[in-house]
């Protein structure tokens, strides 16, 4: 299981991307990264829904309601300001606990804001609470069930988003300040750090691949494929099929915030466009695209839709192309367009043997 | 609160939850047939709402209504033909994948051949400031219309049922389709039939509200949600429970409302969705046995 | 005296209206094989659901080894020492024949999801392990030479030896054998029974359903016979075969004798 095939792809990733800078680099368009990078950043809910839908067998049509979950609570905090309230007992707490830090808005007036790395934590809490709270009961009962709370979720989000003034109605949340993860390195949209942010989001993709890699070959791995198979049969073997599947959505939930915060911080703003159904299905048929079970396939199906979709490429057709995609891959290609090479297929031909009977 | 604004509030309750029992009636009669969940229900209503205030351009009313129903009960079977039959390997998951691009497709379509301008039929007797008493309230007349029309729909559909050939196929189909393939019944027509069925009476029910809710070409994805919270409600599968549950939620969405700030008037129904889903998944009127919700 | 290891009390299950089983009460004890038979319809598949917890009785109590195991979910059973196998071979279809039998370690495996994300060494020990258990559990059954093909490319007399490697992987004390026999021949089958006295012998204890009579009277010290989800006989093979009831039961009344059931 663990050997150099399982792991190579993930050490070709920073191979593709040097060479997609240099690409760039050399036609002078260094504004393009932009796209890839949310892109990557769209990839770590891609990745997640991967193993929901491929591996634990199960869809959901909210994952969008968790990357604007993740993406909107770091922007409120990050933006909120908490100077009028500095003397009251629970925002000197969190001062003393180092989570609030003071700075400039555009205008040059004072704020006291949450630190990037407490409003992480918190989009995270929340995200993983969250999944947790709808997964419990949902779960248990019949793929549908999920499918259509999440769905309910995703539109509770983005009606949520909309109507409050908190956070922001229709204008979204703006002027969201830049995430520093170690002195000197920023997640932000300036020009002057958009190769380092370029590369910080190939991390974060990397960083995921390597957790959902990881997962795939363990013994975690082993029972979530053999959920996706039989279920019967594995919660026969002993595999606690519920608990697995609950880990698998709310991990994939963490991730799917991960990215809304990630992405948030980017941008330096978010609106509840992030949260609409429309946004949930692309991610779903993206996966559906790439082949379900086949974590590969979903990420470079994921870059490359959504860099199409962001550069403008599908017009006035985009949501159509991801539907036609939705169904052409359910009628002609259930496994997906890029299947993993079946080595022992391979292997045989090459060895001119028939099969074993 | 007085008593003409309750029975105004309760009317107007029962209407709006009648639709979304025949809603949940539809997603009930495909759920029974195929096991799927038709995620595009909500987009036959719509559909069938446009196509008549289209053809309602050219020809009378009546005349322009049964069209858009037969039109778009043909779309249901070339849905149920180009899409849902082709599917090799079939599991749930690659279905409600299938229904979701279908929803996505014909959403895009309406939007395409009918933009994002609200539409809406014009009113079947009087006009939108003619009222009628109801009980001491004042109605619009199409109210009346709309609960006539979904009560003729759900009785006609237990007369199908009960007393036809074919609705007793369906329903042998329902129970144990390979049973029913023994005795003849062709389960493949069984299965257009439904989605037929079901594409008929959504857009019926999309052209009698069509003129008190007006009609837009996105307004199919909540229509879903709510039938679907009603389906559950009502267990999925048994349509009388249904057409309980539309009303009981029809009633709790225009109370609610007028409590709460417009903007959170959708999430009334999800609220109650995922209230159902967590403390009692198999509807309110479902006995312990009957019902295996479990994957096992 | 052998200890008594599964006993069931008054289990009952319906479906809607259908009575399936009616207060079944039995018992088993360690290193015996007992056999289940019955007409088609009888309840046979539907008392082992209930055993192995995939599904839950309406009423009556499971007792393994002392314990109250009634309504119990099929992975904590396993987990128990209760091993079961199905009518219909359910193998992984796309997972190679090693990995169909390596699932069967995971009550017996602990590295759980967060470790098994960081990629912990213990993950791949503890993986590396099972997988030489599962290899030696393969040549045990001479099927290690498929060890590496997918399951769902094996022959269906392959494919129902792999589902019993499985089952015997996780380390059970109980087997219980759905209809082993079904589609296999005559010398299949008689394989099989030398398979399942084997296995007794070295300590598990075998519940079998089957309809073919010959392994049952061959390789059963007790067989349970069902009708229409009641017990109507009990005791040794020999015994049963000379049962009146179980008689008309299998080849029909005098009076209908133009119309034997099942």
């Amino acid at each position: 299981m663990r050997s150099l095939r399982t792991y190579a792809p993930l050490l070709a990733l920073p191979a593709v991307a040097v060479g997609l800078h240099g690409v760039l680099a050399a036609e002078g368009d260094i504004a393009r990264m932009t796209q890839l990078i949310m892109s990557a950043y769209y990839a770590l809910v891609v990745i997640g829904l991967c193993l929901l839908m491929g591996y634990a067998g199960q869809a959901s049509l909210g994952h969008a309601g968790f990357f604007a979950l993740g993406g909107y609570v770091s922007a409120a905090m990050t933006t909120c300001n908490l100077l009028p309230w500095r003397q009251t007992t629970a925002v000197r707490l969190c001062e003393i606990a180092g989570l609030l830090i003071e700075r400039k808005d555009p205008f040059g007036m004072p704020l006291l804001s949450f630190s990037p790395w407490a409003a992480f934590a918190t989009a995270m809490l929340v995200c993983g609470a969250v999944a947790f709270v709808i997964g419990v009961p949902v779960i248990r009962l019949r793929g549908h069930y999920l499918a259509m709370a999440t769905l309910g979720f995703g539109l509770i989000v983005y009606r949520i988003v909309l109507a409050a003034a908190v956070f922001g109605q229709a204008d979204g949340i703006s002027n969201v300040p830049p995430f520093e993860l170690l002195p000197g390195l920023r997640i932000g949209g300036s020009r002057a750090w958009r190769v380092e942010n370029y590369y910080i989001a190939w991390g974060a993709v990397m960083a995921a691949m390597l957790l959902a890699i990881n997962l795939i070959n363990s013994r975690v791995g082993l029972a979530l494929r053999s959920i996706h198979e039989s279920e019967e049969a594995a919660h026969s073997l002993g595999v606690d099929t519920y608990r697995y599947k609950l880990a698998v959505f709310v991990f994939s939930a963490l991730l799917a915030g991960a990215g809304g915060v990630l992405l948030t911080h980017y941008n330096g703003s978010i609106s509840p466009s992030e949260a609409s159904v429309m946004k949930s299905v692309r991610y779903v048929a993206i996966v559906a695209a790439g082949g379900m079970a086949n974590l590969w396939g979903a990420l470079g199906m994921g870059m490359v839709l959504n860099y199409l979709s962001l550069r403008g490429q599908f017009g006035r057709y985009d949501e159509a192309v991801f539907g036609l995609i939705l169904i052409a891959m359910m009628l002609f290609a259930p496994q997906g367009l890029l299947r993993p090479v079946d080595w022992s297929v391979v292997r045989r031909l090459l060895a001119g043997r028939a099969r074993n009977g | 609160m007085v008593w003409a604004q309750i029975v105004q509030y309760c009317l107007s309750g029962i209407t709006v939850g009648s639709v979304y029992a025949i809603v949940a009636i539809g997603f009930n009669i495909i759920y029974n047939t195929t096991g799927i969940i038709n995620f595009a229900q909500g987009e036959f209503l719509i559909l069938g709402a446009m196509t008549a205030v289209s053809l309602a351009q050219v020809m009378p009313l009546w005349p322009a209504i049964a069209c858009a129903v037969v039109l778009t009960t043909i779309v249901g079977g070339l849905v149920e033909l180009l899409f849902i039959r082709p599917v090799r390997q079939a599991s749930p998951l690659r279905l409600i994948v299938v229904t979701i691009g279908v929803s996505i497709l014909m959403r895009e379509g309406m939007l395409h051949v009918w933009d994002e301008k609200v539409r809406a039929l014009p009113y079947f007797t009087g006009s939108g400031v003619s009222t009628v008493r109801v009980l001491g309230a004042h109605v619009s007349p199409q109210v009346l219309w709309v609960l006539g029309v979904c009560a003729a729909i759900v009785a006609g559909l237990t007369l199908f049922f009960r007393c036809t050939l074919t609705g007793r196929a369906m329903r042998a189909c329902a129970d144990d389709r390979m049973a029913a393939r023994l005795c003849g019944v062709n389960d493949r027509r069984m299965v257009a039939l439904s989605f037929m069925l079901s594409a008929g009476i959504g857009a019926l029910a999309g052209c009698v509200v069509s003129p008190i809710t007006q009609t837009q070409y996105d307004m199919g994805a909540p229509l879903a949600i709510k039938g679907f919270t009603v389906a559950i409600l009502g267990g999925l599968g048994n349509s009388a429970g249904a057409v309980a549950a539309g009303l009981l939620l029809g009633l709790l969405e225009v109370f609610a409302m007028s409590q709460l700030p417009v903007a959170y008037k959708e999430a009334v129904a999800i609220v109650v969705l995922l209230l159902v889903l967590v403390f009692r998944p198999t509807g309110l009127f479902v006995r312990r046995e009957s019902a295996s919700l479990r994957t096992a | 005296m052998a200890e008594v290891l599964l006993e069931t009390r008054g289990l009952n299950r319906f479906f809607g209206g259908l009575h399936a089983v009616r207060d079944v009460t039995f018992g088993l004890s360690r290193g015996m094989i007992k056999g289940i038979i019955g007409p088609n319809g009888a309840g046979k598949t539907t008392l082992f659901n209930l055993i192995a917890g995939a599904l839950a009785p309406h009423g009556g109590e499971i007792i393994y080894r002392g314990r109250r195991i009634t309504g119990w979910q099929p992975h904590a059973v396993a987990a128990l020492g209760i091993a079961r196998t199905f009518q219909t071979t359910r193998l992984f279809a796309h997972m190679t024949v090693l990995e169909n039998v390596m699932v069967a370690r995971h009550a017996r495996t602990r590295c759980g999801f967060l470790a098994g994300m960081l990629g912990l060494p213990r993950v791949w020990r503890e993986l590396n392990e099972s997988r030489n258990r599962a290899m030696a559990i393969l040549e045990r059954m001479g099927l290690a030479d498929c060890a590496g093909e997918a399951a769902g490319n094996l022959s269906f007399g392959r494919a129902r030896l792999v589902e019993l490697a499985r089952a015997m992987a996780t380390e059970p004390e109980l087997l219980l054998l759905d209809e082993p026999a079904a589609g296999l021949n005559i010398r299949e089958t008689e394989d099989l029974g030398e398979l399942i006295r084997r296995t007794r012998d070295s300590g598990i204890t075998c519940l079998v359903v089957e309809h073919d009579m010959s392994l049952v009277m061959n390789i059963c010290d007790e067989v349970v016979v069902l009708d229409q989800g009641r017990i109507i006989a009990e005791g040794p093979p020999r015994e049963i075969q000379r049962n009146p009831e179980v008689i008309r039961v299998y080849l029909g009344d005098e009076d209908h004798a133009e119309n034997p059931q099942s």
